[in-house]
């Protein structure tokens, strides 16, 4: 078909070319992947306390552990669930609050921190950086500064949470706004809309099924960092987790009744995330 | 060759969307199905596929009876029983000759073809299929960058590189404009007779079926109503198939560039 032989000779070796490339560039990548690993694998295995593999056969001690002396005690562990209930909502809470918190201030930077929507285009740098900030610092830390200066409790987990979320979240936001029809804004403008109408009104919309998508998705790792926090005093069932799971005080019955509850509390929330998400999918 | 479709059903929940078909192809031949929207076309190409699993029925090829194949079984008989799609179906951001390698997946390993790591006889061949379809020359592009009948024609060079016994092709034409559309046509035609391949098609306007097929099949809720050469096609069977009335009118669902000297363009009257 194509005009000559010639032609179709043309075609093979730039098309061998353009694989011999790509096999070069994907040969060089594994061999810097299998090179970092072996790197790794021994760097890592000098900084451990024993030999890599030897540990790896122990990893299953604790948990056997803890199960065996849970299933032991399994008659209290409705009673200890019972007791946890008060303590799971706290963390549900400071999970939720912060998770809100979070999503008002990210979205609203997010806006700030795309361009072509921002209504201060210089801004869009500084508001990154902010949101980057937000992300850079562990929440745990920032929980234990807001725990010394104001004392443990809820609130200041609910703060370094919300802190990080806005950060995640804004960033995640922004990349959304950026495919976003600017067509509809135009036509918000053209009747005379302030910016903020014009965000709400014409942005919102188109953004706000993939929002709400990774804002669930944050609800459940927030709640997973709000029982880590209770590790360091900020109440919720980390905290009771903290006490039952430290070695030799023979409360493992204790600690598995928490994990039990973090895990069904997890599925819980992944099951209602999903069914929200495709409900708003199908447009209901 | 032997196929042979023996009361293959699919039933949807309440709704059965194809019921009980039989027909028999003995031989190479090029097969039109026809039939409006909605009557099990597309599901019974998928159930030969196997893409859609079959409620009940039988579907022999050369004895063996493919709806009971699973997993490498079941996959081996997709690689000799090509399918070409309305949207065809290729992956938009890679690159012409590797969509068209892709139809060489069933016979090679995952890893090496990651890494690009197909045999170089297999690319000549991807090349030659190409240029026998006359899209050599885009070889290199993205597919998203062509034109749909370009990328028809590489969903059909996808097809071959497979070398399958059978091709099925749903509804190939219902997405190309009328030059577009009698390329691909000439294309499966062509490469049913020369290569000696059973192709399958399903069409939704009676004049390609008409002008290309060796055999039609009407198919109406689900079951066969009409099967025999074009000739016998005639517009009372027409109308049965499609369930029209006496207003129906041929010229109306055409798509050829000849149905424009037709006196009446109304728009579909098929109540599809």
């Amino acid at each position: 078909m194509t005009d000559t032989t010639s032609d179709l000779v043309r075609i093979r070796s730039a098309y061998l070319r353009l694989v011999a490339r790509r096999r070069q560039a994907g040969a060089l990548a594994t061999l810097a992947f299998v090179a970092a690993m072996a790197a790794g694998f021994r760097l890592a295995d000098l900084g451990n306390s024993g030999p890599f593999l030897r540990g790896l056969l122990h990893l299953g001690d604790f948990p056997a552990e803890i199960l065996a002396e849970a299933s032991r005690k399994a008659a209290l562990i409705p009673g200890l669930l019972w007791h946890d209930l008060p303590a799971l909502v706290e963390t549900l809470n400071i999970a939720a609050a912060a998770t809100l918190a979070g999503s008002l201030c990210g979205g609203a930077l997010s806006l700030l921190a795309s361009p072509g929507l921002a209504p201060w285009p210089r801004l869009v740098p500084v508001v990154r950086r902010v949101l980057d900030l937000c992300r850079a610092l562990p929440d745990i830390v920032v929980a234990l500064v807001l725990v010394f200066v104001m004392g443990g409790g809820p609130v200041p987990a609910a703060i370094a949470i919300a802190l990080h979320t806005t950060g995640a979240l804004g960033k995640l936001f922004s990349e959304v706004n950026e495919n976003a029809d600017r067509r509809p804004v135009e036509g918000l403008a053209s009747v005379g809309a302030t910016w903020a109408q014009g965000m709400l009104f014409g942005v919102l919309p188109q953004v706000m099924p993939n929002w709400l998508s990774y804002i669930l998705l944050r609800f459940e790792i927030n709640i997973r960092a709000s029982a880590i926090l209770g590790f360091v005093g900020a109440g919720g069932i980390g905290y009771e987790l903290r006490n039952a799971i430290s070695w030799g005080l023979g409360q493992y019955d204790a600690a598995a009744a928490v994990f039990l509850l973090l895990i069904l509390t997890i599925v819980a929330v992944d099951q209602l995330s999903s069914a929200l998400r495709n409900r708003l999918a199908k447009g209901v | 060759m032997q196929l042979s479709v023996e009361g293959v059903t699919r039933v949807f929940g309440r709704t059965t969307a194809v019921d009980r078909v039989t027909f028999a192809v003995d031989g190479p031949a090029m097969i039109g199905i026809i039939g409006r929207s909605g009557a099990g076309k597309s599901t019974l190409l998928r159930m030969m596929n196997r893409l859609t699993d079959a409620t009940s029925g039988r579907l022999l090829f050369d004895g063996q009876d493919v709806l009971t194949l699973t997993g490498p079984a079941r996959r081996a008989w997709q690689a000799r029983c090509a399918m070409i799609f309305q949207q065809f179906n290729l992956v938009p951001r890679m690159d012409v000759v590797s969509n068209v390698l892709h139809g060489t997946l069933n016979r090679r390993a995952t890893l090496p073809a990651l890494l690009n790591w197909y045999p170089r006889s297999d690319i000549h061949r991807a090349i030659d299929i190409l240029d026998r379809l006359g899209i050599a020359l885009q070889a290199t592009s993205r597919v998203e960058s062509l034109s749909g009948g370009q990328q028809q024609r590489v969903a059909i060079a996808r097809a071959l590189m497979q070398d399958p016994r059978v091709i099925l092709a749903d509804e190939p034409i219902a997405s190309l404009d009328p030059m577009n559309a009698q390329v691909v046509m000439d294309t499966l035609r062509r490469i049913q007779q020369e290569d000696g391949r059973l192709v399958i098609a399903n069409l939704h306007t009676l004049d390609t079926a008409r002008r290309y097929c060796d055999r039609v099949i009407g198919m109406r809720d689900g079951r066969v109503v009409f099967d025999g050469t074009p000739d016998l096609l005639t517009t009372d069977a027409a109308r049965a198939i499609y369930g029209a009335g006496a207003d129906f009118s041929e010229a109306a669902t055409s798509t050829a560039i000849e149905a424009l000297d037709a006196p009446s363009l109304a728009p579909a009257p098929t109540r599809a």
